[in-house]
């Protein structure tokens, strides 16, 4: 290698930085660099293709759904002695459930609520998440102390007991305690997640130099310490949307779900199917099995996620 | 240590307060007072006004309150009303309760056995077949609901195939002698080895499911803290002392890698608690997960109250015996 004199080399530094591509100080943030392998991750590409179809088929439903999921075409097929659940037929292809409602429609309609009752309760689960951990996190001290101390009280019992014992305040079960009991046990989750993240920033670079320059407390909280904060919480509600959905239904089997069936929910499906669980298990099967791809679609998205972002495991 | 300990215990001590207060304005906001959720929405005005002059309810709020604390720290919660009606609530809890141990600790121990081997190995080949498909096996564990495992479970194994028993924990035909409330235990201490026999078939199902939620995760955290372990320098340094394999890997990377499975083992264990609830229900195995659904079912409050507050209780608790162990296995934790 030959020896380069010192304009050279500025030459040589000032050329690559027009063209864009320092090669000395390989600078790739974080996103550009996870996006990069996640491009290629199919633990991502898998998770993300379940999502995606997930949505769009909540959404659309409505419309590709051959029948009407609360009408009951073939109720005069059900015989309760001899034939309580209606076999596949011609435009029937999963058959129908007790009450001659078409079972195919009832699932692909059943995306909607399961994705209303896990997207709602995870976005009330974070907006209570956000304000006390934002709280502790902002305040430290006793603020800090107060409110990780109620964190922890909700964190000392197990979730799935919490969100019961919640359900079971209601007179009369709804899919909207259903959202309430659900959110309430993940607020925890989030407080913590983001208060630790805010804490670490308390003495980091940018907040000192935003408080030297006379920043004004709620504009470094809420411009400099919360969007900084946010990466970790927003990958944590991909894998919290998962356990939301399994959750949810596991409280519809119990009965604290939606008693109205004729909006069908997959956890609600789930549940009524126990009376003919024996003789006709796929009517237990096919939305069990809905609720396992979608639940498995946001963990392998929110998993790789994770380690994408992780710094640690960056290459 | 003793320090910490009673740090801890003072900590634990705050947790059950608040939650006693929690369970309180719970009784306060249940649907119809707590008048009606013990004798019913159709008792005469008489009885609730009897119950109510015998709750206190005409007493201040504060008052209330430590009647109320005072009655659960003598067990008085009423009596059951639907689960086994007439009987005092907190009997049902001590009836009900060795069922979940028994079932809790054969669960954890499956969890553990498969856990933490598989786990271990996984790490030590990562990127083998073995490591992929272990791995994609604990995802789809975390992914399906424990109540499904556990349907699959009773219609193929029980159902179908008429392997094992479908439901409860031993067969009524059986005399069996009761001592300890443990099915299994009692029939190997009164020498009734079919009693033994038929409560260890009906304790594979219900524990296998229940052990998916803990298995997956001991599994997880395993392989993430071998993955570690393996790492570190004091591995590097033991390699370059010329130390044989097997005291590398018993001795610094095992016993090292251990540490935050004990934690994993412990806080799983209060899960366990709350998957009991959906696997007893599909089992109909009588314990206090099956009690609090039917409970609820059943409007029972007086039972719901106990096996909620009993339930939370035993979590914390749990939760302290595991920071102690913690703190023995590893000297560092105390001075935090």
């Amino acid at each position: 290698m030959t020896p380069m004199s010192y304009a050279d080399r500025r030459k040589e530094r000032i050329d690559a930085l027009a063209a864009g591509s320092v090669d000395e100080t390989p600078g790739v943030s974080l996103i550009a660099s996870a996006w990069r392998r996640l491009r290629r991750d199919p633990v991502f590409l898998i998770g993300l293709a379940i999502t995606v179809v997930f949505v769009v088929l909540a959404i659309i439903s409505p419309w590709i759904a051959p029948h009407d999921p609360a009408a009951a075409p073939l109720l005069d097929k059900v015989r309760p002695q001899s034939n309580p659940v209606p076999g596949p037929e011609a435009g029937f292809p999963l058959g129908a459930d007790d009450r001659g409602r078409d079972l195919l429609s009832r699932l692909l309609v059943g995306s909607r609520q399961t994705l209303v009752v896990g997207v709602v309760a995870t976005l009330f689960g974070l907006a209570g998440g956000l304000v006390l951990g934002t709280l502790a996190g902002a305040f430290a001290g006793r603020v800090d102390s107060v409110v990780m101390r109620i964190v922890d009280v909700m964190l000392s019992v197990p979730s799935l007991l919490l969100a019961f014992t919640i359900g079971a305040l209601a007179a009369r079960p709804s899919q909207t305690t259903l959202i309430i009991a659900i959110a309430v046990i993940q607020v925890p989750i989030f407080a913590r997640l983001l208060r630790g993240s805010m804490l670490g920033q308390r003495s980091s670079d940018h907040v000192l130099a935003a408080r030297a320059l006379g920043v004004k407390q709620h504009a470094i909280v809420f411009r400099h310490m919360l969007p900084n904060s946010l990466g970790p919480v927003i990958v944590q509600a991909t894998l919290v949307l998962a356990i939301a959905i399994i959750d949810a239904a596991a409280l519809s089997f119990l009965g604290l779900g939606n008693p109205d069936d004729r909006q069908p929910e997959w956890g609600q499906m789930l549940g009524r199917s126990q009376e003919f669980i024996y003789d006709y298990p796929h009517l237990a099967v096919y939305p069990a099995l809905c609720i396992i791809v979608v639940a498995l679609g946001f963990t392998l998205m929110g998993e790789s996620l994770r380690e994408a972002l992780d710094p640690k495991t960056r290459r | 240590m003793v320090r910490f300990i009673v740090r801890r215990m003072l900590q634990m001590a705050g947790v059950l307060v608040i939650l006693s207060v929690l369970l309180f304005v719970w009784l306060k906001a249940l649907p119809g007072g707590p008048v009606s959720a013990i004798l019913g929405e159709r008792a005469t005005p008489s009885r609730r006004a009897a119950l109510e002059a015998a709750l206190g309810l005409d007493q201040p709020i504060h008052v209330q309150y430590l009647r109320f604390l005072d009655r659960a720290l003598h067990g008085d919660f009423g009596a059951s009303t639907g689960v086994l009606p007439g009987e005092d609530a907190f009997h049902v809890f001590l009836i009900r309760l060795p069922a979940t141990i028994e079932l809790s600790i054969v669960a954890i121990t499956l969890a553990v056995a498969l856990g933490i081997p598989l786990g271990y190995f996984a790490a030590r080949r990562k990127g083998s077949l073995l490591d992929s498909g272990a791995v994609v096996f604990s995802l789809i564990g975390v992914a399906v609901p424990v109540f499904f495992t556990a349907f699959l479970l009773k219609y193929f194994v029980a159902v179908q195939w008429q392997l094992l028993p479908v439901s409860g924990r031993q067969d009524a035909r059986l005399d069996a002698t009761r001592v300890t409330g443990l099915f299994v235990l009692d029939g190997i201490l009164t020498r009734e080895w079919d009693a033994a026999w038929d409560a260890t078939l009906h304790l594979i199902l219900p524990a296998l499911a229940l052990a998916t939620i803990p298995f997956a995760v001991i599994f997880r955290i395993t392989r993430a803290s071998v993955l570690d372990t393996l790492d570190a320098d004091f591995v590097r340094t033991a390699e370059s002392k010329g130390l044989t394999t097997k005291v590398i890997r018993g001795r610094h990377v095992l016993r090292n890698a251990m540490l935050p499975v004990v934690t994993t083992i412990g806080l799983s264990l209060g899960g366990l608690l709350a998957g009991a609830i959906l696997t007893e229900t599909v089992f109909s195995f009588p314990g206090i997960g099956d009690a609090i659904a039917q409970g609820y079912r059943e409007k029972d409050y007086a039972v719901l109250q106990v096996l909620i507050l009993a339930s939370a209780a035993i979590f914390v608790i749990i939760n302290l015996a595991v920071d102690i162990a913690y703190a023995i296995i590893d000297p560092r934790i105390r001075t935090r």
